[in-house]
């Protein structure tokens, strides 16, 4: 019998590491873990004795974990990051859906695989959550300096909404550059003259 | 000329100013490339994006490369060191409690003499002194060690640590580390916020180490010889205007704008200028080099900077031949001299040299006949011969 995988996921965020955790334990049988970000974070990690350690690739704490891939760190055994072999494949996947993973040498890549597809597809579905999440935002801010572009138009120059917007859009078309960007230097100028 | 995309990555710190500087100047358009740069959250990250072919060029800790073709970390992609990006600029640190300590024992800061500094601590001490370093593969860690070594510190009288730079003043808070070696401008950064004192620039231990290489993977090197040539030029024209003072305050300025390192402007020409502010009661020491992008030709990869990071990372790690050809092969000084001599013609005639043997600036042979290096001493005066290896 082989024993159960043991693998420790490093995420601040509460919401998402239980997601995490619950798709790993439906692809296989395992101990899951979750570490906070935090300064002591390699001793924590290494409480654990972790076979397989899955962390956020934009997690700036990234950097200690390559300490445990070192011989004289603080785990035993020493963790390598899709060193090569049946693993190489995956790396590349992983990369692309922003998720970093170290494992034990010598762990089967039968075992290792399902972990992995498993906490890519996460991994990536919340990377596309964020990007869209961060587009809507970025959206909406724009409008709202759009409207406020156009209110500053009606005023000064007396014209209805319509032909305000037109006049920014006919700006922008001219210079080349996005209504919103036309937009946002019409209120910082206007700001700036009060 | 076509313009050719290049993406590139760095990790926000003021070494990474040739690069950011040749795009936001023009010295990369003036080349017909447009560098597409990234901010790496961090440098396993960075090594990532590298070695997996998501940038084709990065800003890099000068012993990553070496470590990574004596298969220390866990990646082996073949990358070469094309130029050295800059010379020293870090900062050893303490925090409040040391830095008390120190105070309390008349230490005066002096921000100069490794020994006085290594003696002090070893007075203030209890048990051996946690510090926190950026990355394990990064000349801040090998500085340390050999300052150990060769000083009362002692080899086993330190433990060094990984920590984020961004969380080095938290950590300080949390006694997780009690001192740390970090480039600008964290370490003024500790200082404005109250959690620690400045004790040595990293040059104060070798006065002409490699702090951060251009980076690219040797098989794109091969296969793009033309855009490597385009590359290297900007960011040496890049490194040539950083050097002059009259442009501190604007380079300045242009880091410190949030897409790129989002700190003030007036923190980061402290390492630029070589005036920094030891501790938070506002005394001032001035460097002479405390980081240089061009002078004493900065830039150009010495093979035996390679063999010394080799050696003492073998030293560090227990494993690893720093003697191969392979190994010295990573700073590449041919891919220096072949693209840049057009441009220079003062870069060195020799690939190889003693380092630490250079006690004053000192004029060596070059095509130009101008060229004349800096001061490159180890402070215990020890020498580092290569063709002894």
């Amino acid at each position: 019998m082989t024993k159960t995988l043991s693998i420790v996921v490093v995420e601040e965020d509460q919401e998402r590491a239980v997601a995490i955790v619950d798709a790993l334990k439906e692809a296989c049988v395992c101990d899951v873990f979750v570490v906070g970000n935090s300064s002591g974070l390699a001793r924590k990690i290494a409480a654990h004795v972790p076979d397989i350690v899955l962390i956020d690739a934009g997690n700036p704490t990234r950097d200690v974990m390559e300490e445990l891939t070192l011989a004289s760190g603080p785990l035993e055994r020493p963790v390598a990051m899709f060193v090569s072999g049946a693993a190489g494949g995956l790396a590349q996947a992983a990369i692309e859906a922003g998720l970093s993973a170290y494992f034990v040498d010598g762990l089967a890549p039968g075992r290792l695989k399902p972990v992995m597809d498993t906490a890519i597809a996460r991994f990536a579905m919340v990377r596309q959550m964020r990007s869209e999440l961060a587009e809507t935002r970025r959206a909406l801010e724009e409008r709202k300096v759009i409207d406020r572009a156009k209110g500053l138009l009606m005023k000064a120059k007396g014209l209805d909404e319509e032909a305000a917007y037109a006049l920014l859009r006919k700006a922008a078309m001219d210079q080349g550059r996005r209504v919103a960007d036309v937009a946002e230097a019409l209120v910082t100028a206007s700001g700036l003259l009060g | 000329m076509k313009t050719t995309t290049i993406p590139a990555a760095y990790v926000p710190l003021v070494d990474a100013a040739p690069l950011i500087v040749a795009h936001e100047l023009g010295f990369a358009e003036a080349e017909g490339i447009a560098l597409d740069l990234t901010a790496a959250p961090s440098w396993s990250s960075l090594r990532d994006m590298l070695a997996f072919g998501r940038v084709d060029a990065a800003h890099m800790l000068s012993p990553l490369p070496v470590a990574m073709a004596m298969g220390l970390g866990g990646i082996a992609t073949a990358l070469s060191a094309v130029s050295v990006l800059s010379v020293n600029g870090t900062v050893i640190g303490v925090g409040k409690p040391l830095e008390d300590r120190l105070r309390a024992l008349g230490y005066d800061f002096d921000f100069v003499d490794p020994f006085k500094a290594a003696e002090a601590l070893a007075q203030v001490r209890r048990g051996p002194i946690v510090l926190g370093v950026p990355f394990p593969f990064s000349m801040h860690v090998e500085l340390l060690r050999y300052w150990s070594r060769a000083s009362a510190l002692g080899p086993e009288g330190i433990v060094i640590r990984t920590v984020p730079p961004a969380l080095m003043a938290s950590a300080l808070a949390a006694g997780e580390v009690d001192a740390f070696c970090v480039g600008e401008p964290w370490g003024s950064v500790a200082v404005e916020r109250g959690v620690g004192a400045l004790l040595l620039p990293g040059k104060a231990i070798w006065s002409f180490a490699p702090e951060k290489v251009l980076a690219v993977r040797t098989n794109w090197a091969e296969a793009e010889p033309d855009l490597l040539a385009r590359l290297l030029r900007a960011t040496w024209k890049a490194g040539r205007w950083l050097a002059d003072p009259n442009v501190h305050a604007a380079a300045s300025d242009l880091l410190s704008r949030k897409a790129y390192l989002d700190v003030p402007s007036e923190l980061i020409n402290r390492a630029l200028s070589g005036h920094l502010i030891v501790s938070s009661r506002g005394a001032h020491r001035q460097i002479d080099g405390f980081l240089e992008f061009h002078r004493g030709a900065a830039t150009f990869p010495w093979r035996s900077q390679s063999r010394w990071i080799a050696q003492h990372l073998c030293q560090s790690h227990g494993s690893g031949n720093p003697t191969a050809d392979t190994i010295a092969n990573v700073f590449r000084s041919d891919l220096h001299r072949l693209h840049l001599s057009m441009l220079d013609p003062d870069l060195p005639g020799a690939s190889e040299k003693v380092e630490g043997a250079i006690p004053r600036a000192t004029p060596v042979a070059s095509a130009g006949g101008r060229l004349t290096l800096l001061p490159n001493e180890f402070f215990d005066g020890q020498i580092f011969d290569p063709s002894a290896l």
